[in-house]
Parts: structure tokens; sequence; C-alpha cells
């Protein structure tokens, strides 16, 4: 009987832990039959969006092992991805070597605007996340004045299909055709009109084979001791301030190379507003995996990028075929990618609480045993 | 090297003052390798800034260092942080935990000195990007362990230890490192079981006998006796007494601690309230308030009389009016005038007419960035409809700024709070006139019975016999009962009714304040079960 009660105590908080990506099942349960989408079309669109995006959601990792939170200061790495791609496509460097230029010209920008990020948050300890998240504001204000004012002025911009008519600023929109999809289609396999882009996948399983190998560096231990208690691992010696620093650079130049492998599959630079959404995508995902403000691991990533994407292909085709109105089903994936962010820390909150009462009733608990030998 | 016969520590004429107050004069103590000191005395004493001197604490540098010198080995030693103690040797394990909850015992023991192989990629971004050899590890945090003689599962993660392990962990720690000499022990003993203390004095007879020596403190005599080499008692900044284990006992260490230079006495009368009805009956209370766990307390306060509860720190007398009163998670039953007492929930509790005033001044008792006036009648405004003056029939209320301008006053003069006006800002007074205004501002509720909560923590003795006559004479007028809760025992004494102490979070005895220092003394150490 006791047995039984424990048993069920178990699968009820289990469910209770995973029911943000429950729910994206269930959600997707429904829409998949009312879209209409054969599974094979299905399985493709799945593929290509998880080899696009999974890098980008990785990097959010190493900030949340260094305990702070969620990095919506990856923006700032995508941005740096962008202005080392608006540069090689200047200079007229395509294809493989292309990406890897724009990878390079990213990595110092990155680490600077790393350091800059990481040097903030520092002072905003345990307020990381919206301090991060209005930074990326702010670095959006001095990429813009990069972008549209310096480029073609300052920095030499040729070729006039990047270049705005007035002579200097970068366009809307600027054309990766001779670079798209270069990394997917190379080494690429076609398994009953299924593409698997093989070359980025093997990227991504060297980069979660990093991220593992990482945790068990001397680095990654002092990340994952200072994420947990500042102040004991600052009274053990480790530099805390530099290892968060440390975390958050890292995240900064992988998101500045996920940037670069996501726009190459897309074929195009929104100049503007690519970077804009990609961080609160990036977290909607991670979170829709069943990953929280203290914790995430790579299969969350995996289950997240999947089932984020499952819904953002049936959605709004499962709305056009409810209302007839394709809108409706775009509002709803909006509407629901903000809305599990909220759930999403809100539920951190409330599970700290409860923690909390728990050791209000472990005393009660005590208190009544202690009575019940005292009876005896 | 140092003198060979020299012994391994030496303090001498060591004194400390916190801005003006002497908290330390002219301590001297030897210790030889090997020998197990027992350092005893009241909250206050100056054992724990003894002991931060010694290990080089930060707070003492900033609070403008410390006179004496420290001796390790015959040589002169400074230690300007903790981590040029450790290299010296010096080894320390504090009351509060320093553990990484989620990291093993393994990882706990060896942190920051984790056992590490070179990668090729550390030969490029540098020594951070070594992987740690867990193997190794684990040798070495289970050698510490197997040193201390108690055993603890290397591998299991902090966060689900009970809390007598984590201590074992703290102490393995300091025994992993090799160049350990001198070991201090603050407290350990307090969150153990007592058969975790009896594992835990074994294990200090252990590290004795390799030559470590151990500086332990504790309020639980009988262990200092148990494993001691020597006593040493301190009070008001003093050593009192520095003897050989052999040659004291619990009374004459008693006596020691509690008695003062100048034997204060109790108020002159003492009233007697056996007959009086119970205003308030807590039955089985818990309260789960950090660093102050309250545990199954069954107490019964009598109508009109003034309570006091003591205890030493860390003991559970805060958590209790801050349970009942809704601050810190309670559970159990707390009736009050024959009607139970909703807990959890501070609103009830007010509503009932019941006031606290708080320990912590800043935080909880005082409006700091609002003006004198605010902060007394501000409760009352809020609880009792007080100081509003009321139009068409109640639906709108103003504030009655001239009643609440006169209460004020009426409080700042009769408590000769310092102050430019009673609109001056709550958080520009000193400490003992913020007392003041957190005493007028329960005073205003006019409660039929009040709790009041360390009332004279750091404050002057001019405002500290002011605050304390406040209170008794509020108790005469009014009648009401009034609970004081304080870790000074002569205060208690000079105010109080009754004394009930504290201990283990639970009620070890009550006693009327007459009582002698030694049987409260006894009290304070025992231990309830």
């Amino acid at each position: 009987m006791q047995e039984k009660k424990i048993t069920g105590k178990k699968l009820l908080g289990l469910l209770r832990d995973n029911s943000v990506p429950l729910m994206f099942v269930i959600i997707c349960a429904i829409c998949i039959p009312i879209s209409g989408f054969s599974p094979s079309y299905l399985l493709n669109e799945i593929v290509t969006r998880v080899g696009r995006n999974t890098f980008l959601i990785l990097c959010l990792l190493i900030p949340i092992i260094a305990g702070m939170g969620l990095n919506f200061g990856m923006t700032l790495g995508a941005m740096a991805g962008e202005i080392g791609l608006i540069l090689v496509s200047d200079w007229q460097i395509w294809g493989i070597p292309g990406m890897i230029l724009a990878m390079i010209i990213s990595i110092p920008i990155s680490v600077l605007l790393g350091t800059f990020c990481g040097k903030i948050l520092n002072m905003a300890k345990g307020r990381e996340m919206v301090t991060s998240y209005i930074i990326s504001y702010f670095i959006n204000g001095v990429y813009q004045l990069v972008v549209l004012y310096m480029m073609g002025k300052i920095i030499p911009i040729k070729h006039f299909s990047i270049k705005l008519p007035r002579g200097y600023g970068i366009r809307n929109t600027v054309s990766l055709l001779n670079m798209r999809q270069h990394l997917d289609n190379l080494l690429a396999i076609n398994i009953k009109g299924v593409k698997i882009p093989v070359l980025t996948f093997i990227i991504i399983a060297l980069l979660c084979v990093f991220i593992t190998w990482f945790k068990k560096t001397k680095l990654g231990q002092d990340m994952r001791a200072v994420g947990q208690d500042m102040q004991v691992a600052k009274d053990a010696g480790i530099d805390v301030e530099r290892t968060r620093i440390i975390s958050i650079v890292m995240s900064t130049v992988m998101a500045g190379f996920g940037m670069i492998i996501y726009l190459q599959n897309m074929g195009n630079i929104s100049t503007y507003s690519s970077h804009s959404q990609i961080g609160m995508f990036c977290i909607a995902a991670l979170l829709v995996g069943g990953a929280s403000v203290d914790k995430a691991s790579i299969g969350n990533v995996f289950l997240g990028v999947t089932l984020f994407h499952l819904m953002f292909i049936v959605a709004p085709a499962a709305g056009a075929h409810i209302t007839g109105d394709s809108m409706i089903g775009e509002y709803f994936r909006v509407f629901v990618s903000y809305g599990v962010i909220t759930v999403a820390l809100t539920m951190y909150e409330t599970k700290k609480r409860k923690m909390k009462s728990r050791a209000g009733q472990q005393l009660e608990e005590d208190q009544r045993k202690e009575e019940a030998e005292a009876n005896e | 090297m140092g003198n060979e016969n020299a012994p391994l520590l030496e303090m001498k004429n060591i004194k400390k003052d916190f801005f003006g107050n002497q908290v330390l004069s002219d301590i001297n103590l030897t210790l030889q390798a090997g020998q197990v000191l027992g350092l005893c005395g009241e909250n206050g004493a100056g054992k724990s800034t003894l002991m931060k001197i010694l290990f080089g604490m930060d707070v003492i540098r900033e609070t403008g260092g410390y006179e004496g010198d420290i001796l390790i080995n015959g040589e002169k030693a400074t230690f300007n942080t903790p981590f040029e103690a450790l290299e010296a040797g010096i080894g320390m394990v504090h009351q509060e935990f320093s553990l990484i909850p989620g990291f093993t015992a393994t990882e706990n023991i060896l942190l920051n000195r984790e056992s590490q192989n070179r990668r090729l990629l550390s030969e490029i971004f540098g020594e951070r990007l070594n992987t740690l050899d867990f193997a190794d590890m684990k040798e070495k945090a289970e050698k510490a362990i197997d040193k201390m003689g108690f055993h603890i599962d290397a591998d299991m993660p902090i966060n689900r230890m009970p809390v007598g392990h984590k201590q074992f962990t703290e102490i393995a720690r300091e025994l992993s490192k090799e160049q350990l000499k001198l070991l201090i022990l603050d407290e350990p003993t307090a969150v153990l079981t007592e058969k975790e203390a009896e594992a835990l004095l074994q294990s200090i007879r252990t590290m004795a006998e390799k030559g470590i020596a151990v500086v332990f403190i504790t309020h639980r005599l009988h262990e200092i006796l148990a494993v001691c080499d020597k006593v040493i008692v301190m009070r008001d900044g003093y050593v009192v007494s520095d003897v050989p284990a052999s040659e004291t006992d619990v009374a004459q260490i008693t006596r020691n601690m509690v008695g003062r230079s100048v034997e204060s006495s109790a108020r002159a009368e003492v009233r007697d309230f056996s007959g009086a009805k119970d205003i308030m009956s807590i039955r089985k209370l818990w309260v789960d308030m950090s660093g102050e766990t309250v545990r199954n307390v069954n107490l019964d306060i009598k109508e009109g009389e003034i309570l006091g509860i003591g205890g030493l720190a860390g003991q559970g007398k805060l958590g209790i009016p801050n349970g009942i009163m809704g601050l810190c998670e309670a559970g159990g039953e707390v009736t009050f005038e024959g009607e139970k007492i909703e807990l959890n929930n501070p609103r009830k509790c007010l509503d009932a007419n019941l006031a606290f005033v708080s320990e912590d001044r800043r935080e909880v008792g005082l409006l700091l960035d609002e003006s004198l006036e605010w902060n007394v009648a501000f409760p009352a405004m809020q609880i009792q409809d007080k100081f509003l003056k009321k139009y068409l029939g109640g639906l709108i209320k103003w504030r009655d700024d001239k009643a609440i301008h006169e209460v004020t006053q009426k409080y700042i003069d009769e408590f000769m709070v310092k102050c430019t006006s009673s609109k001056q800002k709550a958080k520009e007074l000193s400490g003992g006139n913020q007392q003041k205004i957190c005493l007028a501002k329960a005073f205003a509720l006019n409660p039929k019975f009040l709790f009041v909560s360390e009332p004279t923590r750091g404050i002057d003795v001019g405002a500290k016999s002011l605050v304390l006559n406040a209170i008794k004479k509020y108790n005469q007028e009014k009648g009401a009962t009034v609970v004081v809760i304080s870790s000074e025992l002569e205060e208690l004494r000079q105010t109080c009714d009754r004394i009930a102490i504290i201990s283990g979070g639970k009620v070890a005895g009550i006693l009327p304040a007459t009582a002698s220092s030694e049987e409260f003394g006894m009290l304070m150490v025992s231990q309830v079960k």
C-alpha cells in the first residue's frame, strides 16, 4: 500500500517536472492530423530545422552551468556572426571558405561583446536574465550604428548589391545565395526523400562532445561550483567574476558560429532583424525541452528544438484548416512561445518556494515521529 | 624553520576593538602540537573574534586590524587573508556550512584543489582546461575520511546528506590539506545528533594522536571535558580561566562563563503570576527560521506578566516570535485568549491585538525612507483605522496628520528620541533611537500582547535602560502581557518575572528571574531530549 503511494507520488512528480514538454507533445499530437502534412514532409522539415537551429541553442548551456540563467545576451554573438557574413559577402568569398572566414571575423567581435556583457552581469548578480535582455537592445543600437552608417563610410564596402543606394549603410536584405546550404549539402545523404545534412549534424555532435567534456575540466567544475554557490566558491579561492565572464564569452562566441550556420541554411540575412528575435526563440525552444533557469541538458536541447519546430510547422496549417485563416496559426505560435517562457519561469519560482516549504514539512514530520516514539 | 621546542601556536597580548568598542583585551594563549583546546564563553565573549583574527578573516582587517602577536612555531605570523592562514597550516570549520549543494562529498572535499590531468587544449588555453582526475580525487577524499575516523559516503551529493554528514564533510576537507597543523572547530556539534557528536569527539582524539592541534569551540561543556586537554573560558573579551581539563568541572566553567565581575541583581520586585490565567498557550510549535529552528515548543504565558525568553544564539529563541507572528513558516497550535491563532498569516495576529518589535530593525521594523511620524502611525492606521478622519460615512478616509504629529511628538518626548523633528527620516537616526521608534510604533497599536525581540541589540547603555524601562512601564500601566526575547541574560533578569531558556530549539526550562546565574547557565548548555 505504502509502496504504491510512493510510486504514485513519484509518477506525479515526474509529470509535474516535465509538464512543459508534455503540453507541447499534446499540442503537436492534436495539430499534426489536422494540418494534413505527410510524415515525410514533416520529417524533412524537422531535420532541416534541427540542423539549422541546434548549434545556437547549445550555446545557452554554458551560462546555465555557471548559474547565470538564460543568456539573452546570445543576441550579441548573433550580431557578431552577421557582421562577419556581411564582410565576407562583400569580399565575394563564398561557400565553406566564406563561412570559416566569417567565423574567424566574428570571434574577436564576440569576445569583445561577451567580455563587456559579462562585466556588466557581474555588477548585476541575481538579475542576469533581465540585464542581458536589455544589454541586447543596447548593443543592437551600436550594431545599427556600425551597419547603417559606418559600413561604406569608414569600413569599406564595395558591392552595390549589399550597399544602400545612398552610398553607405547595408541593405535590408543581404543575399547569401552563393553560400546557401553549402554546409548542409556537403556530405548530405538522402534517405527515402528525407535529406540529412550529415556535416551539420557532425558539427553539432562535436559541440555536444565538447560541452560534455568541458564539464569535466577544471574550468567546467569551477563554473558548476560558481553556479551553485558563489560565496562558497569564492571562499575556496575560485575567481568567481572571471569564471562568470569566461562563461558568457564562450556562449557569445558559440552564438556567433551558430548564427552563421543558421543563416547559411536560410540563404539570406535580414540585416536589421535576423538577430532580434533569435535569443527569444532559442530560449523558448530550450524551455520547451524541459530545461529550467538553473538546469539544462543536451537532451533538453534536442527535445526542445524538435517539439518547438514541429509546432511551428503544424500550428499555422492546423489553424488555417480550422478557421480558414492562416494568420490564426501564426498568431497562435507567437502567443504560445511567449506563453511558454512565462510558464517556465513562473514554474521555476514556485518550485523554489515549494522546496523551501518542504523544510518546514520535514520539521513537522520529525516532531510527529518523536512523539510517536515517546508514546511507545 | 622555527624553534623545535616552541609551541605550535602562541597568541600574545591580543587586543581588538570595533570602532572604539573593546571586544578583546590582552588575550594570551599557547597550544602545543597534538593538544586539544576547549574554548568556551557566552555569546559576545569574544571567541569568534579571536578565531577570526587567527584565521586572517577580511572583517578584522576592514575594521582596523588587531594588536598583539601571533606566533606559529615561535615565528611571528600575520595573515592578511584566510588563504595565507591555510598556507600556514591552519584550517577552520565555520558554523555555517561552506559546501556546494549539488556536488558530491569528494568534489566538496577537494573544491578548487582537484587532481588534474594535462590535456592538449590546456597547453593552448591554460591550466583551467585540464580535465579532472576523478579516480585520484576519490582516493584523496577517502584518505581524508579515513583520517577523520568517521565514515561518510564520498559519492553522495551534499544536498542528499543528513546535516551531520555535511559537518563531517567540512572536517574532511580541512584534513585533506596536507599542511594542516591546527584545526579550529566552531561549534561543530550544534547540528549533530548525540551519536554523531560522540563520533566527532572520537575523531578529534584521532586527529590529536596524529599530531594535529585542535581548537574546539562549543556550548556543550561535557564535550569539552571529555575531549580537551585544557579549557579556556572567556568573558567580555578577557580570558577568565585557563586550566587543564582534568582540574575543572561543568559547574566551575559555567560559573566562569556567566559570572559578571559586577554582579547585578534581578529586578527589584519579581511578581508571581502562577495564579493568573494563561493568555497565550503554545503547543507543539515548530518554526522554520534559518539558523533559529524551533522544535516542538510548549509554553504557557500568563496574563499581565513579562516573560523572558533567553538562550544562546542559534538555539531557536528568535524563531518563536517570528513563527507566531507569521514572518517565518511555522506549524503547531497557538491559542490567544481561548481562540486559535492562524499561523503564517501576520494580519490575523495583528488583528488579534498582538504586536511584535522585530530584532531586525532595518529590514522589518522600520520604513527607513519615511518620516518618524509615518513610522509610528503606519501600522495603527493600517490595522486599526486609527489616525484617520472619516467622511461620507467612512467611504472616504483621510489621514489625520495633526493626530499623527501629536502622538509621535508624545513618544519622542517620552523616550527622549534624539532627532531634528518628527518629520526626520527614520534612516537618519542612530540605532538606539531607531529602536525607540520601533517601540513607539508597537505601543501606538495599543496591543494586549507584545513580543519584543532583542530590544537592546547594538545600542548604547543609556538607550538600553530607557528601552527596558519603557517596556516595564507599558506592562504596568496597560496591564499588557510582554514577552522579551534577548541573548543577554542580565537584561532579562532585570526586566522579566519569569525566564524561559531555549536550547536546541526546545524549552530547556523556566525559572523565576531571581534564580542564580549558574542555574540559567546550566539550562543554556543543557541538551533537551
